[in-house]
């Protein structure tokens, strides 16, 4: 059991002017390959910029990431995001988003051909090929997010980052994104860091969950392990001891001993 | 006990709509031809026939105040007849300055061509510099700012001194006046990329080459097109002010010509025909920056 991903002593303070507010505080954790785990917390509390910390758009104050043993501080595709509001490109067509990447990891160890057959491979992954030459403004905003999985998973990386990926969508399309995202982590075995702010999404997809304190100075409160065997079926855990037992952790956690005072 | 029922109502509730659909559908499918030409002809006529009606009118007016005996403006029937050569024969070439109108109109599109050019590479590129860096933006843009309100015609002279031939000092006037709205919208377009853009091209680690083409220049197309489409109605404005004090072939010494002449209805002439290719520039750049920034502008 050896650290894929180690966020090692991560401190992140933000400076304006004179003023200084410490946002993340200390963060550790140790994250196994194949492993997917959630963070999860109050909006404000900092997960996003912990994400942006490991995707290296964001610097830490103190402290590091290291994948693989090796200290990582800028922005590659070895740590592809997929964002919040999807970040497609709107003047390129479906194909041409996720080949941007494509073309740019692969450059010299596939050809041509190879390169647009893996790109349409990972549009068939998250079934998008049929709109391959639709521009974002077509699609829906479920599709939006499919495509921007594909592009990420199309980097090949080693950690997949997903920044809040089902925030923007309705209920029943967000649910058919989760168990496409299972799916895919099933099938792959990718690594994958996700930041959600929702219980259920955070319970049902995740090995461990990453609860954190209220900010300023957030730190890791608490981590949890959802012992479900996989493959999950979201109706069969609706009434799952475990499932709930799991749920009610978290929810205990966000809403009675670090609650959001501010939002109250 | 109720709840077979409740089933058995749902799956005959659906094949009903399924079937009520393609009906529908077909309906929609095939309306006439004739009808379909009938709604284009309709439309074209809803926006065609109220401006003519307004031009018929106002040449009307025109045409009674200007009637009399010892108007100082002739009327549209006196301009026509004045100018029917001119009309009918763009293309004369009598040696000199006494060309048709085609030819006066060329050599001042030619010299706005060559002027909007390079103050399109260079307005784009100074304006990328400055969106892009904070220090050339703090540095350059209080510059820009003074410097853009100089009117056209005063920065003739000094080119006149500094090239010693009017026709390079014309171009000079096209490209410093139609420059500052191209640098100014491109800065802009450039400091407004939405930091998601930047943080794709991050991830994806291109290179700044690249960053510069597959990022930048399309989100910023939109703002780079309004510039340009300010930027050649601007230099169309100079052209014809420069021209008159230049000298030479070119629609703005043929009014001025005209007009020291005492030819009033070939300067009528000559406003109208000015209008209509600033008219056409203006169209022709929108038009080439709705092709290239479809997508990016829906956005």
């Amino acid at each position: 059991m050896t650290a894929y991903l180690k966020l090692d002593h991560i401190d992140k303070v933000f400076t304006r002017g004179a003023a200084t507010t410490e946002v993340l505080k200390d963060i550790n954790l140790t994250i196994e390959k194949g492993e997917y785990v959630s963070i999860i917390g109050h909006s404000g509390c900092g997960k996003s910029t912990l994400l942006n910390i490991i995707a290296g758009l964001t610097g830490a104050t103190t402290g590091g990431v290291l994948l693989e043993n090796r200290e990582v501080n800028s922005p590659g595709p070895d740590r592809a995001v997929v964002f919040q509001n999807h970040s497609l490109l709107p003047w390129l067509t479906v194909y041409e988003n996720v080949k941007l990447g494509v073309d740019k990891v692969f450059a010299r160890t596939k050809t041509r051909a190879e390169r647009d057959a893996w790109v349409m491979h990972n549009l068939n992954l998250v079934q998008m090929a049929h709109a391959r030459d639709k521009r974002p403004s077509e699609i829906s905003g479920g599709m939006k997010q499919r495509v921007g999985i594909a592009r990420a998973l199309a980097m090949e990386p080693k950690v997949l980052l997903l920044d809040e990926p089902f925030g923007a969508l309705d209920a029943l399309t967000r649910a058919h994104l989760q168990d496409s995202v299972m799916a895919l982590h099933q099938k792959l075995g990718n690594t994958i860091l996700m930041i959600t702010h929702d219980v259920d999404e955070a319970v049902l997809l995740s090995d461990r969950i990453v609860m954190m304190t209220n900010g300023p100075s957030a730190r890791i409160g608490e981590v949890l392990e959802v012992p479900l065997a996989r493959p999950r079926k979201r109706l069969d855990l609706a009434t799952n001891s475990t499932y709930l037992k799991c749920r009610h952790r978290v929810l205990e956690f966000l809403y009675e001993r670090h609650r959001f005072v501010e939002a109250a | 006990m109720n709840m077979p029922a409740t089933k058995i109502e749902v799956e005959t509730a659906t094949p009903a709509a399924i079937a009520a659909a393609p009906v529908v559908a077909m309906t929609l499918k095939r309306p006439p031809r004739a009808e379909t030409y009938a709604r284009i002809a309709r439309e074209t006529a809803v926006r065609v026939i109220p401006p003519l009606v307004v031009i018929a009118l106002l040449t009307l007016v025109w045409e009674l105040v200007c009637r009399r005996a010892g108007s100082a403006l002739p009327p549209p029937s006196k301009v026509f007849k004045d100018t029917k050569e001119l009309i009918f024969d763009p293309f004369f070439d009598h040696g000199g300055i006494d060309k048709g109108l085609f030819w006066h109109l060329s050599a001042s599109l030619q010299r706005v061509a060559l002027g909007y050019s390079l103050s399109a590479i260079a307005g784009i590129a100074l304006g990328v510099l400055v969106g892009q860096s904070v220090w050339a933006m703090r540095g350059l843009d209080p510059l820009f700012q003074v410097l853009r309100t100089i009117p056209p015609l005063a920065w003739l002279p000094l080119s006149l001194a500094a090239f010693r031939d009017g026709q390079p000092s014309a171009i000079f006037v096209i490209f410093i006046t139609s420059i500052w709205p191209i640098i100014i919208n491109t800065a802009v377009g450039i400091r407004n990329i939405p930091q998601d853009y930047r943080n794709v091209a991050a991830v994806v680690q291109l290179n700044p080459l690249e960053f510069f083409g597959k990022i930048m220049i399309p989100a910023a197309a939109p703002y780079i097109f309004t510039g340009l489409r300010i930027g050649i109605g601007l230099s169309w404005l100079a052209i014809i002010a420069a021209e008159m004090l230049i000298g030479g072939v070119g629609i703005g010494f043929f009014i001025w010509d005209a007009w020291n002449s005492s030819h009033i209805s070939e300067i009528i002439l000559a406003l109208f025909y000015v209008g209509i290719v600033g008219f056409v520039l203006d169209r022709l750049i929108a038009g080439v920056g709705k092709i290239v920034t479809r997508g990016t502008a829906q956005n």
